[in-house]
């Protein structure tokens, strides 16, 4: 136990890693801090870079970076009002209504401060609960994996979007994209068309860069306002009055990390949607609601920490199931896999020192945010005015290449192209995408787990319910399925 | 371009009823109740039913008279500037796949980067020096460093 975890800081404190770590935060910083770039394009476009690393420097310039992305994501939201990730949309009018108040410093510093906080308290229950769970997991079977695979599913669909049937279609047409290869139970060349490179199935890293990065640029080109105006004022201390808020608002940073960490390891839901509720819930419960929306702190500072501690949450399902709990950890799966470090509950009881240095990569990115983020909040305006127009090409080339990199071919950059357009077009229709990228990562799980429990119960579709915790993940899964239409036709039945 | 969900919906329908013809050449298993064309068949009969609700919704809400279009355009669809920017954007990609093992990466990418910095208002004198310097510094990284075999093309008799 113990020399496991001195292996862990052994690599977690290696030059290299730390050196990864660094530069991972100044670009992470840069993603975030640009309008039209994300946490997750941020994650796709390290994966080419991270090929050539050893594990432990791949997932630390992953965890790294997407933590500090998820928090300068804030700084435009503030000073031009334009979210920069949309994990800070929930809040960038509060921000930037501060600004104008001449309170900039106080929402800045509240985005810093409390990013922080969040993410180490989603880092604490990490280290808690994934553990626990991948010991709960240790016994499971085929059936309790079949299950669990379609609640994340489900869990997708309804909690991604306010429109369940596009969801579900978009998470129908993931899972299509799966079933393309020899990659299935039987090895039977499915949807293949005769095409050899469609042999091995659609590669989830070109799909990936194509729907998070190429369709993020694509936008941007028809974009009709692309200039954007940012608030010229010298910015002060960032960090004056921080210990007033956490004394005011303890419930609130609690609160907003908890709902911040469950719907973070919600499959399909990530940082921006955790930012929405906790935004919404902050303002219900506020002993002051009237004053949401006209540059009041409050609700800056409880989703300010739900969106960082949404990116650990993810990380539970991710390690110990291999079900992504946001699209960052869709992508981080495929890197995982391709470590050889695939998720599991096995991952923490064979190199259980791999997963100590998961922990301790996440406490040392949330502990150096601060000082980096601050370095950010001083040179922002600089940032804020690299011409979008230069770099949104260079980016788009940088895809091309990555995309390129994974498996030297140049079919691939079709994929990411065709993925890019597709995606561009769904979310111009309101067609979500996170249920996509679940079923696209999910499917081939889906169908195999299906496929092993049907050969050893001998097609006794009865069978996924005769264990007790396959039977209650089951019964779970039908409920989500079926207790909306059910209450619905209740409901119509006692207003008759 | 906002289509109104009963396109979609007839979309689907087409894609599922092409899937469900197309898993019937799959073979079956001796002995297993459940083959490749379980799951696909699965997605199919799904995405018929989706398409079938998407199109009663579009047909409904088309006779409520909210969105009387069958396909709207956005405003950057009726702006030259933007349309070029878009389709640029896309066909960049498209003449890299077709034109980088003829060309190489370096002039592919750097006429590349040049039309996309054109149509997004970088100054002409400006965009095709600045391209160029791109597309050395990432064949750079990802060549010299990376070891990415990125092809050389045209300049294949001066490659360093």
């Amino acid at each position: 136990m113990s020399s496991a975890w001195a292996q862990a800081f052994s690599m977690v404190l290696d030059p290299y890693t730390i050196l990864v770590m660094v530069a991972a935060s100044l670009f992470g910083l840069f993603v975030g801090a640009v309008p039209g770039l994300t946490a997750t394009m941020a994650t796709a476009l390290l994966v080419p870079v991270t090929f050539f690393m050893a594990p432990i420097p791949a997932i630390a310039a992953i965890v790294t970076a997407t933590a500090m992305a998820i928090f300068s994501g804030d700084i435009p939201g503030c000073l031009m009002r334009m979210p920069g990730t949309p994990a800070s949309a929930a809040y960038t009018d509060e921000a930037y209504a501060m600004t104008r108040k001449g309170l900039a410093e106080t929402a800045l510093g509240a985005g810093l401060v409390f990013s922080a906080v969040g993410g180490l308290f989603g880092t604490a229950v990490l280290m808690v609960a994934a553990p626990a769970l991948a010991d709960f997991a240790l016994r499971f079977s085929s059936f309790e994996y079949f299950w669990l695979v379609l609640l994340g599913l489900t869990c997708a669909v309804f909690i991604t979007s306010d429109r369940p049937l596009k969801g579900f279609v978009s998470l129908l047409l993931g899972l299509l994209i799966a079933a393309v290869g020899l990659g299935n139970p039987a090895a039977i060349p499915r949807f293949t068309f005769g095409n050899v490179e469609l042999m091995g199935g659609i590669g989830l890293i070109p799909l990936m860069i194509g729907m998070f990065a190429i369709s993020e640029i694509l936008r941007f080109a028809v974009d009709v306002n692309p200039t954007l105006h940012i608030v010229d004022r010298p910015i002060g201390n960032v960090f004056k009055g921080m210990w007033h808020l956490t004394v005011k608002y303890p419930v609130q940073i609690l609160r907003g990390s908890v709902v911040g960490t469950l719907v973070g390891a919600l499959p399909g839901a990530g940082a921006d949607i955790a930012a929405w509720m906790s935004y919404a819930i902050s303002k219900k419960f506020s002993r002051e609601p009237e004053k949401f929306g006209t540059g009041h702190v409050e609700g800056i500072v409880e989703s300010g920490s739900a969106n960082n501690s949404a990116l650990a949450g993810a990380w539970i399902p991710a390690l110990v199931f291999g079900i992504p709990g946001d699209s960052i950890t869709a992508i981080v799966i495929g890197v995982l896999y391709m470590k050889s470090m695939n998720p599991g509950p096995t991952l923490f009881t064979t190199n259980p020192q791999n997963i100590y240095a998961v922990y301790l990569l996440f406490i040392i990115a949330n502990l150096i945010m601060i000082p980096l983020g601050f370095l950010c909040i001083k040179v922002a305006k600089r940032i804020l005015q690299v011409p979008r127009n230069v770099l949104m090409p260079v980016i788009m080339l940088f895809c091309v290449v990555g995309a390129f990199a994974i498996n030297n071919t140049v079919f691939d950059i079709g994929v990411m192209l065709i993925a890019g357009f597709a995606a561009f077009v769904l979310e111009e229709n309101d067609f979500p995408i996170a249920p996509a990228i679940l079923g696209v990562v999910l499917g081939g799980m889906l169908e195999e787990n299906f496929v092993t429990s049907m050969i050893k119960s001998e097609g006794n579709l009865l069978a996924f319910f005769e264990r007790p915790v396959a039977a209650t993940i089951g019964v779970l899964t039908l409920a989500v399925w079926f207790l909306p239409l059910l209450l619905r036709r209740l409901r119509r039945i006692m207003n008759a | 371009m906002k289509v109104n969900d009963a396109v979609w919906g007839a979309l689907l329908l087409l894609l599922a009823a092409a899937l469900l013809v197309h898993i019937q050449s799959f073979p079956t298993i001796p002995g297993q109740k459940y083959g490749p064309a379980l799951l696909p068949g699965v997605v199919g009969v799904g995405l018929a039913v989706c398409g079938l609700l998407l199109v009663i919704k579009g047909l409904a809400i088309r006779r409520a008279g909210e969105h009387l279009h069958w396909i709207r355009f956005e405003a950057w669809t009726r702006m030259p500037r933007r349309v070029l920017a878009f389709a640029i954007a896309v066909g960049v990609n498209v003449f890299y796949i077709l034109s980088v093992g003829v060309l190489g990466f370096i002039p592919t990418a750097t006429i590349y980067l040049a039309a996309l910095f054109a149509v997004l208002g970088v100054r002409l004198r400006n965009a095709l020096p600045l391209a160029l310097a791109v597309a050395l510094v990432i064949h750079y990284v990802f060549y010299k460093l990376l070891r990415v075999p990125l092809p050389w093309g045209l300049l294949q008799g001066i490659a360093w």
